[in-house]
């Protein structure tokens, strides 16, 4: 046990906690229209609530519990029973377990919270509440599994995945991309602009979420040594990197470099980051920024144009695409100089490395297209995924909520 | 009586109450619009997504004149809000069929001023 270490992954905790609420929150609800806005934080901050309910009561388990043919946690941990002050030596030696656990949480928390770009503005509260928790509990917590569980088979396969990559940005940008596809465009997509009703919250959101990832990806070394300093330096080079690299590239496409597109790209760059930060050194880290910002801008404003699906915020074109930079980015940048627990990519003479990186990755990605899919449709019948166009015209914040998040008269 | 209404480029407004004042204009009502003429909307960027046909931001006056006022008020609107390009503005002037000042009761010519 060392008392650094807990410090470090409590506090580390915390920040992922504000990445979710305020960080995402407000990044996302900046981007939607003034009628939406409340949807959008609540959403954010309910995720919150009942995420932190099934982490306690049986998600923890499924994800991190005993193993199960290297498929699934079985209950034995369910409501965190055994889950307290002693270490858990397959994953952290020198923290409690409980702490190993909280942290946890947090991520689980914010994997759900991410989908959200791609549905906004159009789905019903209970369908999203629905969805969510079938989603946690059926593709989040088995992934965790497979990639990070004592026992998961991507695990015994030597997937490199510093904190999260693949089970968090991977999993959810993917998730997006179908939920897009299957709910349909926004009314009226096609034929007037559907712009951002508050670009500083956008901003303020942005800059929350750069904060708080500094426990999302220095906190993953789930100790307080030179492999969280190594990551915490990756985050914020990397980041750098891609924010100014989609400035530039939009001044010279564009004719101006706008905020938005240099906070977008910020958030590509952490997301792309996530899964290298432990395992590359900090000038790998400004090339992975600068390929993750070139990839999700043609994603984003190319691509996704000429495709023609309504992913609302981007939830796929930064956290879908981004996430598969840096996870394909860690099996060619990875050295064991950096993090002799990690592996040497194929830039450092181990092109296995890429290969089980894109494998996991693959794999990740059938199982969020397969999984996604079928809780939709079941969803969809039980309760109807898309609200009706009138109560899409008038705004979820009136006909989900009912409130106002703005006044026009006192 | 005439009620004139001029749309104006929101940078000029400071010279157009300038001149006003300058004709003993004092009185007017003044509101934040969105508009496009000639010049058309302009262009918003969104993540790489060119919107066209943005409205512009444009300020409204709405003054309410005697007779002998309404050729010095178009004037020195015009003298402050004029560049010579497009999107200068408009100036509208139509007849007022009656004016009451709430406070006093006055009505017509002498309620105007």
């Amino acid at each position: 046990m060392n008392s650094g270490d807990t410090a470090w992954v409590l506090m580390s905790s915390a920040l992922v906690l504000l990445m979710t609420v305020p960080g995402l929150a407000f990044f996302y609800g900046g981007l939607v229209r003034r009628k939406n806005v409340l949807s959008i934080l609540m959403q954010c901050f309910i995720i919150l609530c009942v995420i932190s309910l099934q982490w306690v009561l049986f998600g923890y388990s499924l994800a991190f519990g005993p193993d199960f043919h290297g498929l699934i946690g079985n209950l034995n941990w369910a409501g965190l029973n055994g889950v307290g002050a002693l270490p858990n030596k397959d994953y952290a030696a020198t923290i409690p377990h409980s702490v190993f656990m909280i942290f946890q949480m947090m991520f689980a928390v914010i994997t759900p919270a991410l989908i959200i770009g791609a549905y906004a503005e159009r789905v019903k509260f209970p369908a999203f509440l629905l969805f969510t928790i079938l989603w946690a509990t059926f593709v989040y917590d088995p992934l965790a599994h497979w990639v990070w569980g004592t026992g998961g088979w991507l695990k015994n396969l030597g997937a490199l995945d510093f904190a999260g990559g693949i089970v968090v940005h991977v999993s959810s940008g993917i998730s997006a991309l179908i939920l897009a596809l299957l709910l349909g465009k926004r009314v009226g997509y096609n034929h007037k602009p559907i712009r951002p009703h508050n670009l500083p919250f956008t901003v303020l959101g942005g800059a929350l979420l750069w904060f708080g990832w500094f426990g999302f990806n220095a906190g993953s070394a789930l100790a307080a040594d030179g492999i969280a300093a190594n990551a915490f330096i990756t985050t914020n080079t990397a980041t750098a990197a891609a924010g100014l690299t989609w400035a530039l590239i939009e001044w010279w496409h564009n004719g101006s470099p706008t905020i938005l597109g240099t906070v977008t790209g910020a958030v590509a760059g952490l997301v792309a980051i996530t899964p290298a930060c432990g395992f590359v050194n900090p000038v790998n880290a400004i090339f992975i920024g600068i390929i993750v910002a070139t990839v999700c801008y043609l994603a984003v404003a190319v691509i996704k144009g000429k495709i023609g699906y309504d992913d609302s915020l981007d939830a796929f074109g930064v956290h879908g695409v981004g996430g598969t930079v840096g996870t394909i980015a860690t099996g060619l940048f990875a050295e064991k100089a950096v993090n002799a627990a990690g592996n040497n990519g194929l830039l450092f003479g181990n092109a296995h490395q890429l290969y089980v990186q894109s494998l996991s990755l693959l794999v990740a990605v059938a199982f969020a297209v397969v999984m996604t899919f079928i809780i939709f449709k079941i969803v969809d019948a039980l309760v109807g995924m898309r609200v009706e166009e009138k109560n899409e015209i008038v705004g979820l914040d009136l006909t989900q909520q009912s409130e106002a998040a703005y006044t026009v008269i006192e | 009586m005439k009620l004139i209404i001029a749309i104006i480029q929101p940078h000029k407004l400071d010279a157009v109450k300038a001149e006003l004042e300058n004709v003993d204009v004092n009185l007017m009502t003044v509101t934040n619009v969105l508009g496009q003429g000639r010049q058309k909307g302009h262009t918003e960027i969104y993540r790489g997504a060119k919107e066209a046909g943005g409205l512009l931001n444009k300020v409204r006056l709405d003054i309410a004149v005697n007779e002998d006022f309404v050729e010095p008020t178009i004037k020195a609107i015009t003298k402050g809000a004029h560049t010579g390009d497009v999107g200068d503005g408009k100036i509208f002037v139509v007849d007022l069929a009656e004016c009451i000042r709430i406070s006093s009761g006055e009505r017509g010519g002498d309620a105007i001023g």
